[in-house]
């Protein structure tokens, strides 16, 4: 093993595994706006808007996120969606994992005894009010680490945005072997930034869960 | 008696509800003055919770009127928002408390009580906790303001929930057996608080399988069965002497299973 070299690739992969988390941090943030707009309309009065809801998530679910990638970015322009690599790479993502979040998010949401949402709406309160105060701060124990899980997933997902040349981590790692023609050192490098990406989300998502479950424990 | 004259707290007239093809309430009629205590008996399956959760509009009634203090609850007339405005507002003159007492597990036990008139009447936290610990004083329960509901046995919970309704200064207190989830020794704290309140003249409806305290602190009572009013009279009598055969029935056998 080429340890020199190994010291001499760090900072381009530091570089690029910071592009990793800088597109799955956007793609996650995103993604929870689309899955709460996701919940809303699966619980809309309306009923095309709940089919219209379950149908996009099923597409999404239901086909591979490389596809869906490559689909965006080279069949977007067709229909005059034109993104860069990097905001396709965020875009797809968010979508991508808003269809699954909304899911995690519902079914905790759901799992919240409906007394809850009796005694609350009994003091006067609304639906909206009911949800923000009552409903949300016990939900979201429950769905924090699924949401977590995701996000790894996000993460490591992001990895297959080297093939619209994002240069992310992959992208990177392969550019590196193209020029040392060592790919043993490079990739083994890049899973160990993999893994300390894929650590201080679980460290984040503990904490969070923590703090969300502090009632429990007093 | 001028009392004939006024307004009463809550009236229903003529009310119906249906679950599908089920009707659990054919047609109920009653009026409560301001101040007066109604108990409410029945085997389950009477429709006397479903006549209960009507008042509040928990359940949607499918025909007749329910008013509070002279304005109507139910409104088929309103839709959406308007609709939802509408009933969040009269909610806020009703405390309801529930056989489950259903207090927010993620709240302290002063913020069950507080949460209500913080965000709703957006009233000071200074003024909101002074409150608090003033209803948690009445239902004894002072100590355990910083305490989670996790932590209270369930007559304490009950308590609590009780504390959280009349944080709202309701016009009328709803209680959905409000004692039959507790064990037998934690009833009669609960009891307790309630007959405090029937010694301030709040005006309550009470949904209850405990009959010697129906009899002890109503003014009026009700049995209900098969989704009508069956028989309603003074307590005294409407214990003591049923005039209907299906009230004796379900007295006989309910106070039987009692001793």
């Amino acid at each position: 093993m080429d340890i020199n070299l190994m010291i001499d690739i760090t900072p381009l992969l530091v570089e690029a595994a910071w592009v990793t988390v800088d597109i799955s941090a956007r793609a996650l943030f995103f993604g929870f706006f689309i899955a709460s707009a996701l919940v809303a309309l699966r619980t809309s009065r309306i009923p095309p808007v709940r089919w219209l809801a379950r149908a996009y998530i099923s597409v999404v679910r239901g086909t591979p996120y490389f596809v869906q990638l490559l689909l965006i970015f080279y069949g977007g322009p067709a229909i005059g969606l034109r993104l860069d690599p990097f905001t396709c790479g965020v875009v797809v993502g968010a979508f991508n994992i808003g269809a699954y979040m909304s899911e995690a998010m519902r079914g905790a949401i759901e799992s919240v005894d409906s007394g809850q949402n009796e005694a609350s709406r009994s003091l006067g309160f609304g639906r909206l009010a009911t949800l923000q105060h009552i409903i949300m701060p016990q939900a979201a124990p429950l769905m924090i680490r699924s949401i977590g899980v995701l996000a790894i997933i996000l993460v490591k997902n992001s990895s297959l945005v080297s093939i619209i040349s994002v240069v992310e981590l992959t992208y990177q790692a392969q550019r590196l072997i193209g020029s040392t023609y060592k790919p043993l050192e490079v990739f083994m490098l890049s899973a160990l930034m993999y893994i300390v990406i894929i650590y201080a989300v679980m460290g984040i998502v503990e904490f969070l869960y923590r703090r969300a479950t502090r009632y429990t424990f007093l | 008696m001028t009392q004939t004259t006024e307004t009463p707290m809550v009236e229903l007239k003529g009310v119906k509800k249906r679950f599908g093809d089920l009707e659990v309430l054919k047609g109920i009629d009653l009026s409560v003055d301001r101040g007066k205590i109604i108990s409410i008996i029945g085997p389950s399956g009477s429709g006397k919770s479903t006549l209960l959760r009507s008042v509040n509009n928990l359940e949607v009634i499918d025909e007749g009127t329910i008013l509070l203090d002279g304005v109507q609850v139910n409104r088929p007339d309103l839709k959406g928002l308007a609709y939802e405005k509408h009933i969040n507002h009269i909610r806020q003159n009703m405390g309801m408390v529930f056989q489950h007492f259903n207090l927010f597990p993620h709240l302290s036990t002063l913020d069950n009580v507080t949460l209500a008139p913080r965000k709703l009447k957006g009233m000071k936290a200074s003024d909101a906790r002074a409150l608090g610990m003033e209803l948690l004083e009445r239902v004894g329960l002072a100590d355990k303001a910083q305490v989670y509901p996790s932590a209270l046995s369930g007559g304490q919970k009950q308590r609590v929930a009780i504390a959280r309704a009349l944080a709202m200064r309701p016009k009328v207190m709803l209680f959905d057996e409000a004692t039959s989830a507790l064990d037998p020794e934690l009833v009669e704290e609960v009891n307790l608080v309630m007959k405090g309140l029937a010694e301030e003249h709040m005006t309550m409806l009470i949904v209850t399988h405990e009959m010697t305290f129906a009899r002890d602190v109503s003014d009026w009572a009700m049995f209900m069965d098969g989704g009508v009013v069956v028989e309603a009279n003074t307590p005294e009598h409407l214990f003591s002497h049923p005039d209907q055969e299906r009230t004796q029935h379900f007295l006989r056998k309910h106070l039987g299973a009692q001793a």
